[in-house]
């Protein structure tokens, strides 16, 4: 059971970078605009995020 | 957006989009300016509302279009909010010029106020509970990992070793994400009072130090994983709660005032100047030019002119006027420049009055008992009550005091709301966001659960059940002279009726005759010659005949016979029909106009409504809603006047077009889009279908607490129960919210 001892912090790890994407993506606006930027990928166009 | 195909073809899927363009009155130029915003560098930034945007195509459209308009450095569309953000340099380009090249493409837009625009940018609030909501999303994931182990048999050291790992990751989420509970409770015992957040805030608490207390005892059970669970489904509910509130605020931040701020008062020396509203003073003398709204209560000193007075009356027909007559605030001048001396500002003046009326009818409306504050106030107290009968109850019996206080617990956490704190706000996000798809904005929640109860609809005539503007009716018949005649003279004025007129001539395609020159006559009509010969357009005595009942003007070519072309405010396509499936579903209808009793009874007569009443003054309306409501009737008021407002802000549920004026779009409880009545249906259907989605809700609350209390007292609610109990039964009840999503 000592595996645990490596397994428990990777699988917490693994959720915590999970978590500061999440964040990071909150505080640099990409959740403003959902429909809008789902369809945005199908564009051709040189495209960027709102400041 | 799932069609690849509408993708590209530029346009292809908003032909609604192109017929909405709505003759919606033209914002002065320098009106426009004021909703900019400066940027920085330079430039200047304005968010326009442009509720036609409808799909990927118009998105594109929309900014290649704009990108290359003169002076525009930017313009992105967001297309979740039906917004356009447009960077801009001030100096080369101009919000008018950009909502102008809008209209063109078939979009009505309208500006945003930009310090109110700056507030929902922020939404500081909504971050704030997203950050807490991924933090507990994040814990209890992890924790539920770990839990799985632990029921699936781990033993000894290594149960503890699980344990102590939840603790390390649960305690310190639930105290960041618990925040916004812990402090609306304490808010509420604070002032003696019990709310949700009570039980929640002490399940929390208490699930916290029992599994603590047990995983330092190397104890079987601990609720970590049930705690922050917990947290996390209803931060999910009160995410969903503050997104309608956000987005019926970001609606609303459009509602500010579209009339003109400024006004241009003439000094002593006769010079003009500009002076905001707020600082006119009685005795000074404002110049009102044709196409713009009275600033202020006064009586005109100079000048002869039509005033369209619909939105202060609900007079549909223009009404010539002179020196001496009284005006008012909010009329819209129409032909010839005025002079007014203002008599009164401020809290002096009609609109002040108005707005006092309002705020009465606001304070007298009955207290309404939101759905979720009902069985918040039935079932806190139960929560508690069964959770010390528990307590005291496994107390007496056994004598043993961590079981009770554990088991008491576990009756707290299985009892908590989480599918209650669900049901209703997922039912309020999901019908907002079926309302706002077509074009309808919702101020809030309480606006749609008044919504759902209402059993009788009360229309204003003039622009609500009608379109507020004239349509000639009857004229010559076609091929007649006097059509070219009076394309050429109509084509000269700016007065509706002449508009009216010039787009029936187009109609019957009849191309206007050339005239020698022409000149407008206000308050009379328009002249021309050909040669010597004088043709005139204008009102029956101008003209030199009887003036009669309906709304007409007169065509004289010379001294020959004049022709008469009569003109009636039309009926809205569709409100024949509105009125019949309103019928069909058994609600009652009535008119309340302050028009005439011609032409109510017209309207009344198309419609098929019996209870018209005419030469309502505000006061009237008032009352007779009053009357109404204390007769047990819910009305909902439909109306866009001035003259409406304090009935919208009296009535049960109150719904405005987006063209009514600014109070009373402040005073509805919702504004629709579009120059359709029928959006009064949609939102009653989509109403009534929210409150049965939200009843069911509670219903099957209900039924997993009549399982799950007897389970939980009687001690058998292990933490994988606890955990699996709570899961199912917010997703049970978030499932059935979607429901109104795909309804028909």
């Amino acid at each position: 059971m000592t595996i645990l001892g490596i397994l428990i912090p990777i699988s917490v790890g693994l959720g915590l970078i999970g978590l500061l994407a999440f964040l990071w993506a909150l505080r640099t606006n990409q959740y403003d605009d959902l429909e809008g930027d789902q369809a945005r990928v199908l564009f051709n166009e040189r495209d960027q995020p709102e400041e | 957006m799932r069609d690849a195909a509408t993708i590209s073809v530029p346009g292809g899927c908003c032909s609604a989009g192109l017929a909405a363009t709505v003759a919606s009155e033209r914002l002065p130029r320098q009106d426009a300016e004021r909703w900019a915003r400066v940027a920085g560098g330079g430039t200047a930034s304005v968010d326009l509302m442009v509720p036609a945007i409808r799909c990927a195509a118009c998105m594109t459209a929309i900014e290649t279009e704009l990108g290359r308009l003169a002076g525009v450095i930017s313009a992105r569309v967001n297309l979740s909010m039906r917004r356009v953000r447009v960077l801009y340099d001030p100096a080369a380009g101009s919000v008018a010029a950009v909502m102008a090249r809008l209209t063109e493409l078939g979009y009505e837009a309208r500006p945003f106020d930009a310090t109110a625009m700056a507030e929902i940018d922020r939404d500081s609030v909504g971050r704030d509970l997203l950050a807490r909501l991924a933090v507990a999303g994040f814990a209890a994931m992890n924790v539920m990992l770990l839990s799985v182990s632990v029921w699936s048999g781990a033993e000894a050291a290594t149960r503890d070793l699980l344990h102590w790992v939840s603790a390390l990751i649960a305690l310190p989420a639930m105290a960041f994400s618990g925040v916004p509970f812990f402090r609306s409770g304490l808010a509420a015992l604070a002032t003696r009072r019990l709310n949700m957040d009570v039980p929640i805030s002490l399940a929390v608490v208490l699930s916290a130090g029992t599994s603590l207390y047990e995983t330092i005892h190397g104890g079987e059970y601990a609720y970590f994983d049930a705690g922050i669970s917990l947290i996390f489904f209803l931060l999910i509910g009160r995410y969903l709660d503050h997104r309608t509130r956000a987005s019926a605020r970001s609606a609303a931040a459009e509602l500010t005032a579209l009339s003109a701020r400024a006004a241009t008062v003439i000094g002593p020396d006769g010079v003009p100047m500009m002076v905001a509203i707020e600082d006119l003073a009685p005795g000074a003398l404002v110049e009102v030019a044709p196409g713009e709204r009275v600033p202020a209560d006064g009586r005109i000193e100079t000048g002869t002119s039509d005033l369209d007075r619909s939105m202060v009356t609900g007079e549909a027909s223009p009404e010539p006027v002179g020196p001496g007559a009284e005006v008012h605030a909010g009329m819209l001048n129409l032909s010839g420049p005025l002079r007014v001396r203002v008599t009164a500002t401020g809290e002096a003046t009609l609109l002040a009055e108005i707005a006092r009326m309002v705020d009465s009818a606001e304070r007298g409306r009955t207290q309404y008992d939101r759905w979720a504050d009902r069985a918040a106030r039935i079932y806190a107290p139960g929560v508690h009550l069964v959770a010390v009968a528990a307590f005291l109850g496994w107390l007496f019996a056994t004598g043993d005091w961590r079981l009770a206080v554990t088991i008491a617990t576990a009756v707290l956490i299985i009892t908590c709301p989480c599918a209650l704190g669900l049901a209703v706000p997922a039912v309020h996000a999901v019908a907002g966001g079926r309302l706002f798809r077509r074009g309808i904005f919702l101020k809030d929640g309480s606006a749609l659960e008044r919504l759902a109860g209402v059993d009788m609809v009360v229309f204003d005539k003039t622009g609500t059940l009608t379109e507020g503007r004239p349509v000639l009716i009857s004229g010559p018949t076609h091929g007649d002279p006097a059509w070219p005649m009076a394309a050429a003279l109509a084509g000269a004025s700016r007065h509706p009726l002449s508009r009216a007129l010039a787009e029936a001539a187009e109609a019957r395609g009849s191309a206007p005759a050339s005239l020698d020159w022409v000149r407008e006559v206000p308050g009379s009509g328009i002249e021309g010659y050909i040669g010597a010969g004088r043709v005139r357009l204008g009102r029956a005595e101008w003209v030199g005949v009887e003036r009669g009942e309906a709304t007409a003007v007169w065509l004289r070519v010379g001294d020959a016979d004049p022709v008469e072309f009569t003109f009636e405010d039309v009926v809205r396509s569709d409100a024949v029909a509105v009125c019949d499936a309103l019928r069909a579903r058994g609600i009652g209808l009535a008119i309340f106009s302050g028009d005439a009793a011609g032409p109510v009874a017209r309207v009344a007569a198309a419609t098929g409504i019996a209870d018209a009443r005419f030469a309502m003054t505000p006061a009237d309306k008032l009352a007779a809603l009053e009357r109404l409501a204390r007769d047990g009737r819910r009305v909902l008021m439909v109306g866009d006047g001035i003259n409406d407002a304090p009935a919208l802000a009296a009535a049960h549920a109150s719904m405005s077009p987006v063209a009514a004026s600014d109070v009373s779009r402040a005073a509805a409880g919702l504004v629709f889009t579009g120059e359709r009545l029928e959006p009064v249906v949609f939102a009653l259907e989509t109403a009534r279908m929210a409150r049965a989605r939200a009843l069911e809700n509670f219903g099957l609350a209900a039924a997993y607490n009549a399982v799950a209390i007897p389970v939980a007292l009687m001690g058998l609610v292990t933490p994988l129960i606890a955990a699996l109990a709570m899961s199912g039964s917010s997703i049970a009840v978030t499932l059935n919210a979607l429901r109104l999503r795909r309804a028909r």
